[in-house]
């Protein structure tokens, strides 16, 4: 099964989109912040990292930074969630190393039909 | 996939508030001379949540203010725009606003966008190079003489398939071109050229051929580099953009290039055409297919749910892949039967709705009640060993079983405790709002004033903190409005320019004490009693001591400022706030001193639901006292008692006369009247005034459960709610306030007595 790890200090946003993404059959673990995210990923492997950019403690910026850091996320599709108003964000998102993103605001089925695009 | 986004706005409603209380607290904090980058990200943070939630859960409005908000917000961030003190109070009357739209969306009905608009206006005005001063006041002119100023949303960018020519006459567009050729490097961000592949095939009909000539040889070759890149053909209806997307993540780390393909279609076809588009698709791929060279790209046409929703039925049915439980899931949802619809009323229960509201619970206090109730079981389960012992109950049995009952006290007290603590929060969620308060009312009062919190980690039971807050306002009102002193007044009294105000919250016993200091000028208590007695509240010989006249500070109709001010000073008020604490079971007292300042000290309950009582008898029946109500208890003298006509009794008490109420006769428990003499009087103190209420005996002094009257039975005047005691008995808690209220002739007995014996 499709394992992803779920990144928002927003717990409403993680809420739905962790709600949307088992409803849909993956296997969703959440994290509340970047360096929650990071502790959890280096014990765990995933199929794909879903992350905010604004987080308190660790941004997604530097989550996306360290988790290409390490052999086994050099290759893992992380999303940035991100606003439309970031263009910058999603640049620097990219430079860190991120694969894409999802912009914010989105529904259930526009995140399960990019999510499709990265997995399986 | 149709999921219900309604579930998640409670969370998201919770969430907004907590996070426009927090920039409230950042901004009143921010000093704007020198901004900390960590408390303007934490402000940018924290509109940026509740934009994007706002927009995902479809609250259109709350979206489109905060999305100028952040951006002037992400400006300030980055240091392309300065903050001013004009600034802050701008970003503080869009936290108000916020906070406005999104109570009003969370009552359900629309809300009122007026002043967000406003806003919106105003900090476009900025954003256009305005400063925050000039931009209110551009826009506040503008919104007087009704120019409209909608929340500009960013002009929408002119899409190539804008520029693209659509189909006309005989040429007609049937699918794009591309070339992509991805840099070296691309791999490496985690894009994968294989999945953009498939996703294109999910657009149409794909024909791709991969470009070979640039993977060196194998001993030169880096694994994690892309030598390859595409030429392909995609027959579709969809728009370029849809192509684009595809592409989003990687466009700058690749060549693209789409143009359309358009084919020649006589006139007459053309409405074939677009009913089915197979076959045209067909001739192409033929077409495409004989050109040995290409490589057909991966099996079968894949139509994306977009696709399918387009095509008519037929198509659907033939083009449907393995599964796709999505499509009819959208159907049901619209075949759904309509809800009856209900005759709308304006009058929509949306109070009780917000009403039920959720807290937040740390999850240690959860631990700690499953851990109880774990214990709880073990005792159950051993007393439960005993009880199926038989017959043979010996010594050794009636020990262990002493053993286990008090066990099974010690959980259920320890359990009562932890279930109560979940109700418990931090008093910092009511002190929080009164930084921006007491900073609101200093600069429309013109005078400097520092608040300072401490204890605010102190817990109190959610219903109680909630009652408590009004009363708190007002007090700090008062401190604000009459305690602190105008600066040049200060001086000249050699203090600092600038006030203070100590807010400070802590436990003592099973009470919560909130303590609220200022160092104004404090109460002038020889003006008080003028008033009083003005008023005709004191009789014009009678004597008060210091704590007495304080008192009249809480009395009905009285303020001791000459001018009534925008904020407080209206008469009422301060009788109001005792009042409202004495319904919590609390007190209030004062302490001042000339020039130096006052203490009001608020004594409350930690909880509602349970108080610590005196058990009394009545006739046959048990009554209980809140002992905060209670100033003492005494044997009644007989000669003390004095009948008034009209039966009723008033007793002397230090030279104090207090009406005197039988409950038995109140209540109708004895046929004969009881002689005062064997009997015990306990004097009772609500708002100032004392009764002393008869009892037969006073029994133990014990913790009760409180059980609403009101929900059980119904109002009884005199009675505040019932208990249940240890042998299984309801006895009624006496309500000191309604007793008072039940006494009306025996207080009016009670002052002509008073009167009487001044004269």
């Amino acid at each position: 099964m499709t394992k992803i790890l779920a990144v928002d200090d927003s717990a409403s946003m993680r809420q739905m989109v962790v709600f949307t993404l088992q409803s849909a059959g993956y296997e969703v673990v959440e994290a509340s912040d970047g360096q929650k995210a990071l502790d959890i990923a280096k014990g765990t492997s995933f199929d794909l990292v879903l992350s905010d950019v604004n987080m308190p403690v660790m941004d997604g910026i530097e989550l996306v930074r360290e988790l290409r850091q390490i052999d086994a996320y050099k290759y893992t599709p992380i999303l940035m969630l991100t606003t439309e108003t970031a263009g910058d964000k999603k640049m620097a998102g990219k430079n860190a190393g991120a694969t894409g993103w999802v912009v914010k605001p989105f529904n259930p089925d526009k995140l399960l039909a990019t999510i499709k695009k990265v997995t399986g | 996939m149709s999921i219900d986004l309604s579930q998640f706005h409670a969370v998201f409603f919770e969430e907004s508030f907590e996070g426009l209380e927090l920039m409230e607290t950042s901004l009143l904090e921010l000093d704007v001379d020198a901004p900390d980058s960590e408390q303007i990200n934490t402000i940018f943070r924290a509109a940026h949540s509740i934009k994007g939630g706002s927009g995902t859960f479809g609250f259109v409005q709350v979206a489109e203010f905060t999305h100028i908000l952040e951006t002037l917000l992400d400006r300030i961030r980055d240091g392309d725009q300065s903050i001013d003190p004009d600034g802050i109070e701008l970003f503080l009357q869009s936290v108000d606003c916020l906070r406005g739209l999104l109570e009003g969306l969370q009552a359900e009905t629309e809300p009122d966008t007026t002043r967000a608009k406003q806003l919106a206006g105003v900090f476009q005005a900025v954003l256009d190079g305005g400063s925050y001063a000039d931009s209110a006041n551009v826009v506040k002119t503008n919104a007087i003489t009704g120019a409209p100023l909608d929340a500009p949303t960013g002009s929408p960018e002119p899409t190539l398939s804008d520029v693209t020519p659509t189909s006309s006459g005989t040429r007609k567009q049937i699918g794009f071109s591309i070339v992509f050729k991805p840099e070296e490097d691309m791999l490496k961000g985690g894009n994968d050229p294989v999945r953009m592949l498939r996703e294109l095939a999910t657009l149409g009909d794909i024909t791709s051929h991969a470009n070979t000539d640039q993977v060196p040889d194998f001993d030169q070759l880096v694994v994690d580099h892309c030598y390859l890149s595409w030429d392909i053909e995609l027959l579709t209806t969809c728009e370029i953009d849809d192509i684009e997307e595809v592409f989003e993540w990687v466009e700058d780390e690749c060549e693209l290039s789409i143009t359309p393909i358009y084919a020649d279609i006589s006139s007459a076809t053309e409405q074939h055409y677009s009913n089915s588009q197979d076959d045209a698709i067909d001739k192409k791929i033929q077409q495409a297919t004989a050109d040995g060279q290409r490589l057909v790209m991966p099996s079968g046409p894949l139509p994306s749910l977009d696709n399918l929703q387009l095509a008519g039925p037929g198509d659907v049915a033939n083009n449907l892949p393995n599964s796709t439980p999505a499509v009819p899931s959208v159907e049901v949802a619209a075949a759904k039967p309509a809800p009856p619809t209900q005759p709308k009323s304006t009058a929509k229960p949306k109070a009780a709705k917000v009403e039920a509201s959720s807290i937040r619970v740390g999850i240690d206090k959860v631990d700690s009640l499953i851990n109880l109730v774990g214990e709880l079981v073990i005792t159950q389960s051993m007393l439960g060993q005993m009880g199926s012992a038989g017959d043979s109950i010996t010594d050794e049995h009636i020990g262990n079983l002493r053993e286990g009952l008090v066990q099974l006290e010690q959980n259920t007290r320890e359990l009562q405790d932890s279930v109560m603590r979940i109700r418990m929060l931090p008093i910092s969620f009511t002190f929080n709002r009164f930084p921006r308060m007491v900073r609101d009312i200093s600069i429309q009062l013109g005078k400097q004033v520092q608040l300072e919190l401490s204890g605010e980690n102190t817990e109190l039971d959610k219903t109680v903190m909630e009652k408590i807050s009004d009363p708190m306002v007002h007090l700090i009102r008062n401190a604000l409005d009459h305690g602190i002193e105008m600066p040049d007044q200060r001086k000249a009294a050699g203090k600092p320019e600038v006030g203070t105000i100590v807010l400070n919250a802590f436990h003592q016993g099973g009470n919560i004490v909130i303590e609220m200091t200022d160092d104004g000028g404090g109460i002038d208590t020889e003006r008080l009693l003028t008033k009083a007695r003005n008023n005709g509240l004191v009789g014009e010989n009678e004597q008060l001591t210091q704590e007495q006249k304080l008192d009249l500070l809480f009395s009905p109709g009285l303020s001791t400022v000459e001018e009534v001010s925008d904020l407080s000073g209206r008469g009422v008020g301060m009788d109001v706030v005792r009042r409202n604490i004495q319904e919590l079971s609390g007190s209030v007292e004062v302490s001042t001193e000339m020039g130096v300042g006052s203490t009001f000290r608020i004594r409350l309950p930690l909880t509602l639901a349970i108080l610590d009582g005196q058990l009394v008898t009545v006739a046959d029946q048990t009554y209980i006292f809140p002992l905060v109500s209670i100033s003492e208890s005494l044997q009644i003298d007989s000669a003390k008692v004095n009948n008034v006509a009209g039966g009723s009794d008033v007793y002397n008490l230090r030279d104090e006369y207090i009406p005197i109420l039988c409950l038995d006769r109140l209540f109708g428990l004895r046929q004969e009247a009881k002689v005062l003499q064997d009997s015990l009087l306990v004097v009772v103190e609500s708002e100032g005034q004392k009764v002393g209420v008869v009892v037969d005996e006073l029994l133990a002094q014990q913790q009760v459960v409180i059980k609403s009257l009101e929900e059980n039975y119904t109002r009884v005047q005199g009675v505040s709610g019932a208990t249940i005691l240890g042998d299984g008995t309801v006895a009624m808690i006496v309500d000191a306030l309604g007793l008072s209220g039940l006494a009306g002739n025996e207080i009016a007995a009670a002052q002509k007595m008073a009167i009487e014996a001044v004269a």
